[in-house]
């Protein structure tokens, strides 16, 4: 009984209402959270999965041997591999093609390679600009590769006790 | 200036008439009843009666002409059907139609149209809603009392026709589901942890 | 040749409160994205010009350049109509609103009436946009707007009919000065519940959160509105935030004695003034965007509930006693 008058009290004046917008006004002068994006950047996880590349060992030859682990396990069937036996009787990808619209980000590929050869960078601000850009071929992998190993290999080392 | 006024929104008025009972939609027909009204009360506005102009558009614009649409959008009309029986019905139509003009010449033909019923002239502290209320808390006030009777009447009996609980229906109460508190949906437990489980 | 003078003149008057109100409906979604992005510890927009002040033009110039689609089997003269009717009726209001004793375009004996038929009207650009655009979710949230602004409409018209009693007028102007005298004659300290209740029922009628069914964007996508598109919807949202600022100025003139100031006698600072109605206008809006910010949007049937059963149960109770104040003479402001 006295529960219920006190019930009837509390949301006739509205208290509960009241302490709500207590909260989101004290919240109106408190710090900012915001990060202002280009200017200042949220640190990244050496996991971080962007934009993919194909890795090369140092000697220059490339790493991927067309074994086709990441194209089997592409849950969004992103990944397209053509092989044939190169003049020296290795077996090379004649054909490498990664769609970006279909790949989700999920680093399948990355875990499935035997060789360490198909690997996610940490870049991830890029942009199409004509239709066709969005599928990456193998050159522009290994460019990739190319351009991004000593940041690859870095955070290949951090994380390389978890492997 | 204030003849201008006046044939503009007569025009319109007398097209939105027409237009009720000439549009096939049923929904455009009540549009434009809605603009019949709109436009008498800006008529009413020239005769200086604001009070009742303004009253115009928020009983009939502003409440009734709402539901009406509401019911009006969510029925199906099949015009099909309303057209059968055209035939069957038009004598009586017709008798309606002839004794409703004849009705209405001998209203507009009486002294009532006349010119002395102009709005006297009256000075500039005029206040045609503190007039109208006190005549109508006077000399008027039973049948106004009467009138709110009769209305509250319908109300309750609207509402007792309406109004049925069919049994074996689950119902939600607002006021009940507001009521809950956390206390009564959800129970902390500390669960404790389990340690050292063998691996199989 | 005089009467031409008379109907310019009239246009200028009309453009003088306005032009002003639209340039203060275009910053009003700044000032939402802003102060709801400070509750909720973010820093809304600053990008466009020093602290994002010009957010608005670069918003307003988006909408511009988009297409207005309209949808195939769209009754095309109501899908157009419908948001001018909705523009139309939230600035014909302005026409009555006093902003100073001599400052108003039109003062009518019955301006608290008009104010309520002409934002009645406003239902009509709801529901015949909801019809018009020939789409399910468009046509549940008109209904379901055109319901609900119908139920807070009488709870709202009884909150004003507490004001009514104790200024004995419907004119703005007169209601005004009849809170005359102190912070203490002001109609929100004896009509406090009466307050209350116009407010969030304007809220409702208004359409905004957390009433904002209508919308429902979780449910019915974006409701009446969600066929259009570039400059019909920017009329919309133009029409919405006129209507928030007319109601807020609404609430300021019939409970916070408009124009008066709070500190009736002290020289300088007790004068009356419109800088005094604009910032009791500031602050309602204040609340609209703080409401916003905090509670979660009202199921429909709760919010059905909320008037009918509590909203004018509570008003019609302190309208009698109102009433009873000002027969009795019990009543301190001036009557």
């Amino acid at each position: 009984m006295y529960d219920t008058i006190a019930r009837y009290l509390k949301s006739l004046f509205l208290l509960e209402l009241l302490g709500g917008l207590a909260v989101t006004g004290r919240y109106l002068f408190g710090r900012k959270l915001t990060v202002q994006y280009p200017e200042s950047r949220t640190p990244l996880s050496p996991r971080f999965r962007g934009l993919h590349a194909l890795r090369r060992y140092p000697n220059g030859e490339e790493r991927c041997i067309a074994c086709k682990l990441c194209e089997a396990v592409c849950p969004a069937l992103a990944i397209t591999i053509e092989a044939e036996p190169r003049d020296d009787g290795t077996r090379r990808t004649t054909r490498y093609e990664i769609d970006l619209f279909k790949c989700i980000y999920c680093g399948f590929c990355e875990e499935s390679c035997p060789v360490d050869s198909i690997v996610e960078t940490a870049e991830f601000e890029y942009t199409y600009e004509r239709f066709g850009e969005h599928i990456m071929t193998k050159s522009a992998l290994l460019e990739m590769g190319d351009r991004y190993e000593q940041q690859i290999a870095a955070s290949r080392a951090v994380d390389a006790h978890y492997r | 200036m204030e003849t201008f006024v006046f044939y503009v929104f007569s025009t319109i008025l007398m097209v939105a008439a027409v237009a009720v009972i000439t549009v096939r939609n049923a929904v455009q027909a009540a549009l434009s009843l809605v603009l019949v009204f709109f436009t008498s009360a800006a008529l009413w506005v020239l005769l200086e009666a604001e009070f009742l102009a303004v009253t115009l558009v928020v009983v009939y614009v502003g409440a009734v002409m709402v539901l009406f649409l509401f019911v009006v959008m969510m029925i199906d009309t099949n015009t099909a059907i309303l057209r059968e029986g055209f035939t069957k019905y038009l004598p009586i139509g017709l008798l309606v139609a002839v004794v409703m003009a004849a009705e209405m010449l001998m209203v507009v033909g009486s002294q009532s149209f006349g010119g002395h019923a102009l709005p006297l002239p009256h000075p500039a502290s005029y206040d045609n809603t503190a007039e109208l209320g006190a005549v109508l808390y006077t000399t008027y006030v039973y049948p106004f009392e009467i009138a709110s009777v009769i209305l509250l009447v319908a109300i309750v009996a609207a509402i007792s026709l309406t109004l049925r609980r069919r049994q074996g229906i689950k119902r939600q109460d607002p006021a009940q589901q507001v009521a809950v508190r956390r206390e009564d949906r959800v129970r902390l437990v500390q669960v404790p942890t389990v340690r050292d489980i063998p691996l199989p | 040749m005089s009467e031409l003078i008379v109907v310019i003149w009239t246009v200028i008057k009309i453009l003088a409160v306005e032009l002003p109100l639209l340039a203060a409906v275009a910053w009003l979604p700044y000032a939402e994205r802003k102060i709801i992005g400070y509750m909720q510890i973010r820093i809304g927009p600053n990008r466009t010009g020093p602290r994002g002040w010009l957010q608005p033009i670069a918003d307003a110039m988006k909408l511009m350049f988009k297409e207005i689609t309209i949808p195939a089997q769209a009754n095309k003269f109501l899908f157009l109509l419908a948001p001018l009717i909705g523009i139309d009726a939230a600035l014909a209001a302005w026409a009555v609103i006093p902003f100073s004793d001599t400052l108003v375009l039109s003062n009518t004996n019955v301006g608290l009436l008009y104010v309520l038929a002409i934002s009645s009207m406003g239902v009509y650009s709801i529901i015949i946009a909801g019809w018009a655009s020939n789409s399910k979710y468009a046509l549940l949230g008109a209904m379901r707007s055109a319901a609900q602004m119908v139920s807070y409409e009488i709870a709202m018209g009884f909150a004003l009919v507490g004001v009514v009693i104790g200024a004995h007028s419907l004119n703005l102007g007169v209601i005004v000065n009849a809170q005359k005298g102190g912070i203490l004659d002001w109609f929100c300290v004896p009509m406090f519940p009466l307050m209350v209740i116009y407010f969030i029922s304007a809220v409702a009628e208004t359409n905004r959160a957390p009433f904002d069914v209508t919308e429902g964007e979780s449910e019915i996508v974006a409701g009446f509105h969600v066929e259009y598109s570039g400059m019909a919807f920017a009329v919309f949202f133009l029409a919405e935030y006129a209507n928030m600022i007319l109601v807020s100025m609404l609430a300021s003139l019939l409970f916070l004695g408009g124009w008066l100031s709070p500190f009736e006698g002290i020289p300088v600072i007790g004068e009356p003034s419109i800088f005094w109605l604009l910032l009791k206008v500031s602050f309602f809006l204040l609340l609209y965007l703080w409401f916003r910010a905090t509670f979660p949007r009202y199921r429909y049937d709760q919010i059905m509930r909320l008037g009918w059963k509590v909203f004018i149960p509570i008003t019609i109770v302190w309208l009698l006693l109102i009433a009873l104040m000002v027969v009795e003479g019990w009543a301190w402001w001036k009557v």
